[in-house]
């Protein structure tokens, strides 16, 4: 069944200041909504408050997948219903092997005495980090743990693919990745689109739209989405920058949530 | 989160067997006790002597009046012999079967059918299973109960008896060099190599008894052997005491690796003295597990001796609802080059204490010795504590000291990373806390590192939420 996701009138705070001030999105599976922005308006909070980031306070609104509202539910529980967050500073666990943990967030998807065999899981990892020319020592490597901004990237990416979630969101996925690394995360990203699982990219730069061609493009500024529209939009804010966007609208400052 | 709150700090292990012992001592310390246990055993009149005179001295001396708080302890209410049975088996048919029980349900012989050299298993006081493998015999490799190796090899037992760790050392040691009973004696020879650890298991299984077994491990030149010790006791609602002695001497070139972990009864007071001497070029490595009891004071220590001695300590506690945790290592570097590295894992949990206390000693000959410590302790709630007491002697201009202090708590963002996957909070937590325990657990063979993170699950349980 393709996913079908749903954003209403989402609110967030942090530290009781308002950064999301009413984020509206419907996606489906099958789908690539990329969000662009410039820095500080917002985009990469949307990201963090849909998985459930403690840090963020949601005020208001429902984010619906398939009918559940993921708003509701602890973040593992979203996890488990099919969000997955590709996140821009994935945390270091020090003495926990990659596949250990892989193995463990794989099987908490399971009914207990129905996990994953340990050879199957083993050929699966190898041959989804080989499609990410990923070094096989990275199966045995503490999770994240001295990995390159670039290795911490594909493992995301790796993540994504084991998991097999309906809706990913890939929050500058393309940050500190050179234009190698930018292609392998990429291709990762292109395998696993299908008519089921939507996507949803977050971005300041089109480059990494020549590469995962999204279907919606948004614009984020001051906490809202604020022109949407089809891939020519991401071309012509590449072109042309985001100014034309900020004069068409009226508005001066796009950041939100910054002291002056 | 709605989650279930659990049975907190049920302890696994507390059952108790119906096990009828054939003499006890009664409680309390007197010079009868001591010469009956002395009689029983059928010793001769030097250990009498050195009973007698371990007694007075404990007599004499005062109750520590550093570490943990002892007030509680009271040597009138312990029972100090237990013999659970007259014969000694040898072979595991020969075993009770009411002993056998408690093995069963701590899962000794499927661990002896794997990969075990040696099973030497203290139920109570005495020694009563006990096997080796035939080939360490051929190689001339000694390893028996500690009573047993009093009565057939007195030589080797009279000359490093009580040398490392004399019974005026402190009150504990005093307290076991009057009443020890039980332990393991090995001696490997010259070159040789032990290839597979060998492993005992002790157990407390009567109330109010005190446990003071004796080990004394003697490693010929060039030798090397791991000896690994795992201990579990069943609950009971008044104090016991565990205090044992061990003793070890690594003469040149020998290696040496002790292995234990302990996962004592929140009422246990577990006061232990362990020390080796490493001699020229000699390696002695500590890796000390203590999980549980009410009290653990426990500083397994190095003497680097000889000239290129190596020591190391690596070690783990974990402190629960009223448990203290008050452990360390000492390196005394006597000798010039001689190293030592001291990593220490500490957890606190539901107001639980640990203490890191520590002695990094060089005396006037220690040139270029150089000792590396890290203290890493992990702090689960706001009702724990931790401290870091390092003591430091240096008497040589020329050595190299380092000392790595680290105080955390499960972090917020590891945490939100780990549960974004899938895992729940506590499967996240505990996925932590293993990984933060992971440098020990990797330095165990296969099986204990099987039961370590078992035991530290069990202990993590309801930890959170």
């Amino acid at each position: 069944m393709a996913a079908d996701f749903v954003i209403e009138g989402l609110k967030a705070t942090i530290e009781g200041k308002e950064i999301l001030k009413g984020i509206n999105l419907q996606m489906k599976g099958g789908e690539i909504h990329a969000i662009m922005g410039p820095n500080g308006t917002g985009k990469s909070t949307l990201a963090s408050a849909l998985m459930g980031h403690p840090k963020y306070e949601v005020t208001e609104g429902t984010a619906v997948l398939d009918g559940e509202d993921l708003l509701e539910m602890a973040v593992d529980e979203r996890a488990r219903a099919g969000l997955f967050l590709a996140m821009q500073y994935p945390s270091e666990i020090a003495g926990v092997t990659n596949s250990d943990f892989l193995r463990s967030a794989i099987n908490s998807r399971r009914e207990e005495g129905n996990e994953i065999s340990l050879i199957r899981f083993i050929r699966q990892m190898e041959a989804k980090m080989k499609e990410l020319e990923m070094n096989p020592e990275f199966l045995h490597r503490y999770l994240n743990e001295g990995f390159s901004g670039g290795e911490k990237k594909r493992n995301e990416i790796l993540q994504m693919m084991m998991l097999d979630p309906k809706i990913v969101i890939l929050d500058e996925i393309d940050s500190g990745l050179d234009i190698d690394a930018l292609k392998i995360v990429a291709e990762g990203v292109n395998s696993m689109r299908s008519p089921e699982r939507g996507f949803l990219v977050i971005t300041h730069y089109q480059r990494l739209l020549n590469y995962i061609k999204p279907d919606f493009v948004h614009v984020m500024m001051q906490g809202r989405i604020v022109k949407s529209g089809g891939p020519e939009l991401a071309e012509r804010l590449e072109a042309e920058g985001y100014e034309w966007v900020k004069e068409e609208l009226g508005i001066e400052d796009e950041t939100v949530g910054q002291e002056a | 989160m709605a989650k279930k709150a659990p049975d907190m700090e049920e302890y696994q292990y507390g059952f108790r067997d119906e096990h009828k012992s054939i003499f006890q001592s009664g409680k309390g310390l007197t010079e009868e006790i001591v010469r009956e246990i002395s009689a029983i055993k059928n010793e001769p009149e030097w250990m009498l002597n050195f009973r007698l005179k371990s007694l007075e001295q404990f007599r004499k001396m005062p109750m520590p009046k550093w570490g943990g708080n002892l007030d509680e302890l009271d040597f009138d209410d312990i029972q100090y012999y237990v013999r659970p049975s007259e014969k000694q088996g040898k072979t595991w048919e020969e075993v009770p079967s009411e002993i056998k029980e408690t093995f069963d349900k701590l899962g000794i012989p499927e661990a002896e059918q794997k990969f075990l050299a040696g099973v030497s298993a203290q139920y109570e006081s005495e020694v009563v299973y006990h096997s080796m493998q035939k080939d360490l015999e051929d190689q001339g490799v000694i390893f028996t109960d500690t009573d047993t190796a009093l009565r057939e090899h007195p030589e080797l037992f009279k000359k490093f008896f009580g040398t490392i760790i004399p019974p005026a050392d402190n009150k504990f040691a005093a307290l076991n060099s009057a009443v020890w009973s039980g332990g393991s004696f090995i001696y490997v020879p010259k070159g040789v190599k032990c290839e597979v650890p060998l492993q005992a298991y002790f157990r407390i299984n009567s109330e109010n008894m005190g446990q003071f077994e004796r080990t004394l491990i003697l490693a010929d030149e060039d030798s090397f052997v791991h000896y690994v010790e795992g201990c579990t006791a069943p609950i009971y609602s008044t104090n016991s005491l565990h205090s044992a002695v061990v003793e070890i001497l690594c003469m040149k070139n020998a290696r040496v690796r002790y292995t234990t972990i302990q996962n004592w009864a929140p009422n246990i007071y577990n006061l232990v003295t362990k020390r080796a001497v490493a001699e020229e070029n000699a390696t002695m490595e500590w890796v000390d597990g203590n999980i549980g009891s009410k009290l653990t004071m426990k500083y397994p220590a190095v003497v680097l001796k000889g000239r290129g001695a190596k020591g190391s300590v690596l070690s783990i506690a974990v402190a629960g609802k009223d448990q203290h945790q008050d452990a360390g290592a000492k390196m005394i570097h006597l000798a010039p080059d001689t190293t030592s590295t001291i990593v220490s894992k500490s957890i606190s949990k539901h107001g639980g204490k640990v203490t890191y206390r520590g002695l990094a000693s060089f005396g006037r000959q220690a040139e270029g010795a150089k000792a590396n410590i890290k203290c890493d302790t992990l702090i689960l709630d706001n009702q724990s504590t931790s401290d870091t007491i390092p003591y430091n002697e240096i008497m040589n201009d020329n050595v190299i000291l380092e000392h790595e202090a680290t105080v955390s708590k499960v972090s917020e963002e590891q945490l939100f990373y780990l549960m974004s996957r899938g895992l729940t909070e506590a499967d996240a937590t505990q996925m932590i806390i293993m990984g933060f325990i992971e440098p020990f657990t990797k330095e165990l063979p296969m099986e204990y590192a099987v039961e370590m993170n078992r035991l530290i699950k069990f202990e993590m349980e309801g930890s959170i939420g």
